[in-house]
C-alpha cells in the first residue's frame, strides 16, 4: 500500500494543548487520486490537514507519504517532499502583488528553479490572475483569492494538493468556477485531498470521500456510494 | 530665500538620510521577528569603534576600516538573535526589550573598560561643496549618498530576491509560511543579520561626523526609536519618511534657536505625533 506518492494516517491523534480533535484518524490517498473530507463545522477537517502538513504534531499514530515518516521533519520541509497545501482562507500575503505571492510559494531551491516555466502555466490555468499579476493580492475578490492561493500552492511543483474548502465565502458561480479548475489541475495528474463542507459539490469531483464527525472517521466511501447513502442524504445533502 | 534657512533646510535632508538607516535597520527586524533591539545604537557605537580603531590604531585605509566593519556588525546582530533573542521568542515582549536592554549597558561597560570614556575622533573632514548660495560639509553629503545607497539596495533585496520577498511575507502572517517550504527562524536570522549591516552601515557614516564614547549611542538612539514609532513600528517606507521629517525639524529648529532646543522640538512634536496619531504618522 506504499506505493511512491501515497499518503497514508493511520490512528492519528492530535489537537491543541489539551483539547484534543483527532481521535485515531485512518485516511489514504493513492497517487492521481481526488479524495474528499467532509464533516460539520469543528469536525477537524482542517486540523487533519494541518497534521499532515506538519504545522501540528500528531500526539500519537502515523503519518507517510511515499513510504516516507512524515512525523520526523519539519513542516517546512514538505513542500520540498511535494505536498502544498492550500490553507484555510487562502492565508494570501494581501500587501505582495500576485506575483509575489507567487513568488513566495516558490520558496524552495527547486521551485526556484522552475519559477517562470510554473508561473506561465499558472497563468494559462487562470488568466485573470495574469492580468493582475501587478496588483495587491489583498485587493482581488474572493474568487481570485482563492485561485492566486492555489496558484502559489502550485508553484512548489507538488505531488499532492491539500486544499482547505477552496469554495468557503464564495458566491455560487464562483464556487463552480473554483470546482471546474481543481477538476482540471487534478485531470493534470495531480493527487488532491480535498476539504469541504459544499458535500454536494465536492462529492461530484472525487473519487472518494471521508466523512469526519467529532474528530473521527464515522464514514468512508466511492462518491456514488456516499451520495446514495440515506444517512449522509439527510445529514448533509438536504435530502430525505 | 535666507541662504542660511535654505543652508538648515538642506542639512536637514543630510540629517534625515542619517537617521533612515537605523531607523530601517530596526524596522526591518521588529517587522519579521516582533522584538526591538533596545541596544541597537550601541551596535552602531561598536562599528564606529571599529573603524576608529583600524583607522588610526591599526593604520588601515578607511575604505578597508569601512568594508569590515559592515560585516562584523551584520554578525554581530545575528550573534545577539541567536543568543539573546531567540532564546526569548516565546517569552512576554517586556522580557525581550529587557534582554535587548541589559545588552546595551553590557556593550556601554565593555567599551568604557577597552577604550575608556575618552572621546575619539577619526580627524577626516572632506572640503565643503558650494551648491548654488550655499555651503554643506562634503562629509555630510557623502554620508548621506552613502545612507540613500544602503537604502536602495536594502529596498531592491526586499523588492526582487526570494528571502527579501518572504521577509515581507513573514512580517504579515508568521504561521503559514512553512507551508511555503520557509524555515522561519532562518528568516529571523537573516533579517537579523541584515538589520546588523545596516547598522555597521550607519557606523561607517556617523563616525566621519561624530566623535566616538561609550554612551555615544545617547546622541541618536533615542531619536531613531522616537521616529520608528512616529513612522509606525515596522512600517519602512514610514520610518524612512519619517526620519527626514525629523531631520527637518532638528535642522530647521537649530536654526531658530540652538541644537538644544531643536531636539525639545523634536520631541514636543514626537509627543503630539503620539496625541494624534498613535500608531504612526502614516497609519491608516
Ligand atoms: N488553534 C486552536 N486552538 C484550540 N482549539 C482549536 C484550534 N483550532 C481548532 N480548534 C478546535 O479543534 C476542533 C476542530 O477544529 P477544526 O479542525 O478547525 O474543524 P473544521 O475544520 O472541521 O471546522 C474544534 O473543536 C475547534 O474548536
Ligand atoms: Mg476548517
Amino acid at each position: 500500500m506504499s506505493g511512491a506518492g501515497t499518503l497514508e494516517l493511520s490512528g492519528i491523534h492530535a489537537g491543541y494543548g489539551d483539547f484534543q480533535a483527532l481521535f485515531g484518524v485512518g485516511l489514504h490517498v493513492a497517487p492521481g487520486e481526488a479524495v474528499g473530507v467532509v464533516g460539520p463545522n469543528g469536525a477537524g477537517k482542517t486540523t487533519l490537514l494541518r497534521v499532515i502538513s506538519g504545522l501540528i504534531r500528531p500526539t500519537a499514530g502515523t503519518l507517510r507519504f511515499g513510504g516516507q515518516d512524515l512525523a520526523a521533519l519539519p513542516a517546512h520541509e514538505l513542500p520540498g517532499l511535494g505536498i502544498a497545501h492550500v490553507p484555510e482562507n487562502r492565508r494570501l500575503f494581501p500587501h505582495l502583488t500576485v506575483e509575489e505571492n507567487l513568488k513566495v510559494g516558490a520558496y524552495t531551491p527547486s521551485a526556484r528553479r522552475h519559477f517562470q516555466q510554473r508561473r506561465d502555466h499558472v497563468y494559462t490555468l487562470f488568466p485573470r490572475l495574469k492580468q493582475r499579476r501587478h496588483q495587491l493580492a489583498g485587493t482581488m475578490s474572493g474568487g481570485e483569492q482563492q485561485m492566486c492561493a492555489i496558484g502559489r500552492a502550485l508553484m512548489s511543483g507538488p505531488r499532492i494538493l491539500l486544499l482547505d474548502e477552496p469554495s468557503a465565502g464564495l458566491a455560487p458561480l464562483v464556487v463552480q468556477q473554483v470546482f471546474e479548475l481543481v477538476r482540471r489541475i487534478r485531470q493534470e495528474g495531480l493527487t488532491v485531498l480535498i476539504v469541504e463542507q459544499n458535500v454536494a459539490q465536492v462529492l461530484r469531483i472525487v473519487d472518494r470521500a471521508y466523512v469526519l464527525e467529532t474528530g473521527r472517521v464515522a464514514a468512508e466511501g466511492s462518491s456514488a456510494a456516499l451520495a446514495e447513502d440515506p444517512v449522509i442524504r439527510r445529514s448533509y445533502l438536504g435530502g430525505h | 530665500m535666507d541662504p542660511f534657512l535654505l543652508e538648515a533646510l538642506l542639512n536637514g535632508v543630510l540629517l534625515g538620510g542619517v537617521f533612515a538607516l537605523p531607523v530601517l535597520g530596526l524596522n526591518l527586524i521588529f517587522g519579521v521577528v516582533d522584538v526591538i533591539w533596545l541596544c541597537y545604537a550601541e551596535l552602531v557605537m561598536v562599528g564606529m569603534y571599529a573603524v576608529w580603531f583600524l583607522y588610526t590604531q591599526a593604520g588601515w585605509p578607511l575604505f578597508l576600516a569601512f568594508a569590515i566593519c559592515l560585516p562584523l556588525v551584520a554578525l554581530l546582530g545575528g550573534l545577539l538573535h541567536v543568543l539573546v533573542v531567540k532564546p526569548l521568542l516565546s517569552a512576554p515582549p517586556i522580557n525581550q526589550v529587557l534582554a535587548t536592554g541589559g545588552v546595551l549597558f553590557v556593550l556601554q561597560g565593555a567599551a568604557t573598560l577597552i577604550f575608556s570614556t575618552d572621546f575619539r575622533s577619526l580627524g577626516v573632514e572632506m572640503p565643503p561643496i558650494e551648491l548654488g548660495e550655499v555651503f554643506v560639509s562634503g562629509t555630510k553629503l557623502a554620508a548621506f549618498i552613502a545612507a540613500l545607497v544602503g537604502a536602495a539596495v536594502l529596498w531592491a533585496f526586499l523588492k526582487f530576491t526570494y528571502v527579501g520577498t518572504a521577509i515581507r511575507a513573514i512580517a504579515r502572517d508568521r504561521e503559514v509560511m512553512p507551508l511555503m517550504g520557509v524555515d522561519p527562524r532562518r528568516i529571523y536570522l537573516i533579517a537579523s543579520a541584515a538589520g546588523g549591516a545596516l547598522a555597521g552601515l550607519a557606523a561607517c557614516l556617523l563616525v566621519v561626523q561624530l566623535d566616538v564614547h561609550p554612551f555615544v549611542g545617547l546622541s541618536f538612539g533615542p531619536i531613531t526609536f522616537m521616529i520608528c514609532v512616529m513612522g509606525g513600528l515596522g512600517n519602512m517606507l514610514g520610518g524612512f519618511l519619517a526620519a527626514f521629517l525629523m531631520g527637518l525639524i532638528v535642522s530647521v529648529g537649530g536654526f531658530y534657536g540652538s541644537t538644544d532646543l531643536s531636539y525639545v522640538v523634536a520631541f514636543l512634536f514626537f509627543i503630539l505625533v503620539m496625541f494624534f496619531r498613535p500608531r504612526g504618522l502614516f497609519t491608516r
